[in-house]
């Protein structure tokens, strides 16, 4: 059963399109991440969806139930705001039961609610206490803690990540994966991280300039981008895109990046149809598809294909070095084994896992194979 | 037209400090000339009237030492009784009914209504408008033979009696309606600004929680708006502890003297009666009440930013 339909979407500020006709099907437990730039209209559909803004057109449905004209409180969600937005003046008990409160829940079923989840998330010893006496990692907590005891349809969530340190960050991203996996709720999530996307989703939406660009698991996202945008977006360091064009050598097409001495030449995928010979593409290819030579890719015993090129620049990173090189004359970035050590300016080979390439039109943009 | 072209090179090197120094003096005149002047003439007077409160002086200043003679005899008049009973009630009243007024009004004109900016310059212009006018108008207003309670009488509804003016019991309060009138649009920009301010996120948090109007604004929105409550209540408040052009105009002081407010007092000691020792004491005496309620609320506002600053 879908959690979340949304049908052509559209939401104007004055003269400005924010969302420009948003179709999304959430299937119930879903873990679906919206993802995009800055400014791309996440934060306005999250709230569309809440019903703290009105859509100029289009339907929302939550669990079946067509909810365009029911005001936020029946719409039963529960939702994590970047900011928290704890009540300041309230204790986290009462941050917590407020909403319990408001819907006149029986006293004694909200203590038993406020216990359940106090323990979930462990805020038992915080429960006395004002938001302004919290920790930041402790106020997400409570604040989850205030979406968690409502035992919702859909869970919104708008950067909920976004305000706290790096490592807490990184924790906080494991449990709220352990909890969904835990409590199987449906969830919207929203972020401009793409690493969080990856690691907590089931689904993600990339969006850019409101328009959903790609609405698919986090794999097909990362290995078969919908267009440059995506390709681009996803990954840190994101994925290489460079003019090349494709000639056919007998029957298999292959794909000429450059020209003269610095030709590199890389098999096309099989799939890529046969219009496309002698036209200019678009080649995608991941850093870590470009590799020392030693390199075995995917489960193949046999070395593959490698190729020559001069070492622009290396930044170690400590678990990897990433190199800048030129292939073919265009800037790349590749990701070699953290031991290595290669000199600026000089030739290097490398191992190109061709198996990856995505094809991309340079006129539409959308990936062609 | 560069200065520094023409100048030898110690003068070159000179004249960028000083240019800025010839720049910035304008500001300087602007700000620093007035600011000593009323912070001379505020410490000037405020002590010179402190010396005079212990002299003999009457109509004219005069040297000499009487301790605390002027202090008890003011305190022993029934003048100074009634004005300071008058200020508890007047204070009281005007400050707490002012902050509602303030408070409500700033609650309408938050539900986004059509027509904002007019009503909310209409609220506030009676700030502009001086004490003097609002209590000659009011007085008219509230005048039995004249104001309101003709118009209503007129209009047929002749038992209808508003004569609070004239009354002895009540004519304090025609003060705090007047009172209510010119300042509540003050409280009320305040809080606009206050309730403009709260996070919009917070407000968001509570819709999802189901709060409806009521609870939104006495659980969510109001309770992270009591610094500027307070801080609106000790500004009222000393508007409250000085009034005096308000009452001069509306009431004089009368019926008799039912409406003696402190300030008029010391008015009337010194320039009615002719006693400078007596009305210089009851000044000090209104400053020490002002000081009773800045100093609290300085002290106050010192303690919540070291808090803040240590949290
Ligand atoms: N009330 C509003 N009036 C006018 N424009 C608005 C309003 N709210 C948002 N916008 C515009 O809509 C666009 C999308 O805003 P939104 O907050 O949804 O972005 P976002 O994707 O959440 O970005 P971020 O990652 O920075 O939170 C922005 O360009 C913003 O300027
Ligand atoms: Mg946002």
């Amino acid at each position: 059963m879908s959690a979340l339909v949304i049908r052509d979407l559209r939401k104007r500020f004055g003269t400005t399109d924010v969302l420009k006709g948003i179709d999304l099907d959430i299937d119930s437990g879903d873990f679906t991440v919206l993802v995009g730039p800055s400014g791309c209209g996440k934060s306005t559909l999250l709230n569309i969806i809440a019903g703290l803004e009105t859509a100029t057109s289009g339907e929302i449905e939550i669990g079946g139930r067509v909810v365009t004209a029911v005001p936020p409180k029946d719409r039963d969600i529960a939702m994590v705001f970047q900011t928290y937005a704890l009540y300041p003046s309230m204790t986290v008990r009462q941050n917590i039961t407020f909403g319990m409160e408001c819907r006149n829940v029986p006293k004694a079923q909200q203590a038993e609610a406020l216990e359940r989840v106090a323990k979930l998330l462990q805020i038992e010893p915080l429960l006395a206490r004002k938001p302004a006496q919290l920790s930041g990692g402790q106020r997400q907590r409570v604040a989850m803690g205030r979406a968690l005891v409502r035992d919702p349809k859909l869970f919104l969530f708008d950067e909920p990540l976004s305000n706290l340190d790096a490592k807490l960050r990184v924790e906080m991203r494991m449990e709220i994966k352990q909890l969904h996996a835990r409590i199987g709720a449906s969830i919207v999530y929203v972020t401009h991280d793409q690493i969080e996307a990856m690691t907590m989703a089931t689904r993600i939406a990339v969006m850019n300039q409101g328009e959903v660009q790609q609405f698919a698991d986090p794999d097909t996202v990362y290995n078969r981008p919908a267009n440059l945008f995506v390709a681009r977006f996803m990954g840190a360091p994101p994925m290489n895109t460079i003019p090349a064009t494709l000639e056919g050598e007998g029957d298999r097409p292959v794909v000429v990046i450059g020209a003269g001495e610095h030709v590199v030449r890389l098999p096309a995928p099989p799939s890529i149809g046969r219009e496309w010979l002698g036209k200019s593409v678009i080649v995608g290819i991941r850093p870590e598809c470009i590799a020392e030579p030693t390199r075995l890719f995917g489960s193949s015993t046999a070395a593959g294909l490698t190729i020559t090129a001069p070492v622009e620049m290396t930044e170690p990173t400590g678990a990897e070095t990433i190199v800048v090189l030129r292939l073919g004359g265009q800037k790349v970035l590749g990701r070699v084994a953290p031991d290595i050590r290669l000199a600026n300016g000089a030739l290097a080979t490398f191992a190109v896992d061709t198996r990856k390439l995505c094809l991309f039109d340079p006129q539409t943009e959308r990936l062609i194979a | 037209m560069s200065v520094s072209t023409l100048g030898t090179p110690s003068a070159t090197r000179l004249s960028p400090a000083i240019l800025a120094g010839l720049k910035r003096l304008p500001e300087w005149l602007v700000i620093w000339v007035p600011l000593l002047l009323s912070a001379g003439h505020v410490v000037v007077f405020t002590a010179w009237t402190t010396w005079i409160s212990f002299t003999p002086s009457t109509l004219v200043p005069v040297d000499g030492w009487v301790g605390l003679r002027n202090y008890t005899s003011v305190l022993g008049t029934r003048n100074w009784k009634i004005a300071f009973d008058n200020l508890l009630l007047f204070g009281f009243g005007f400050v707490v009914l002012t902050a509602l007024v303030g408070l409500l009004l700033a609650i309408l004109i938050d539900q986004r209504i059509r027509g904002e900016n007019v009503l909310r310059s209409i609220f506030l212009y009676p700030m502009a408008v001086s004490f003097v006018v609002t209590g000659t108008v009011w007085s008219w207003l509230l005048n039995p033979g004249m104001g309101v309670q003709k118009l209503v009488n007129d209009m047929g509804w002749t038992s209808f009696r508003f004569d609070w003016l004239v009354d002895r019991d009540m004519a304090i309060w025609t003060i705090v309606i007047a009172g209510i009138w010119q300042s509540s649009g003050f409280a009320m920009a305040l809080f606009l600004a206050g309730l403009r301010s709260v996070e919009a996120d917070l407000i968001k948090a509570a819709q999802i929680d189901g709060a409806g109007p009521f609870r939104m604004y006495t659980r969510v929105i109001l309770p992270t708006l009591w610094p500027i409550v307070v801080a609106v209540m000790v500004i009222l408040l000393q508007f409250a502890i000085r009034t005096f052009d308000l009452v001069r105009a509306l009431t004089g002081g009368g019926p008799g003297i039912a409406t003696q407010l402190p300030a008029l007092v010391i008015y009337d000691f010194m320039f009615q009666r002719g006693h400078l020792g007596r009305g210089s004491a009851a000044a000090v005496m209104m400053l020490l009440t002002l000081l009773g309620v800045l100093l609290p609320y300085g002290a106050w506002k010192y303690y919540m930013r070291r808090r803040a600053a240590n949290a």
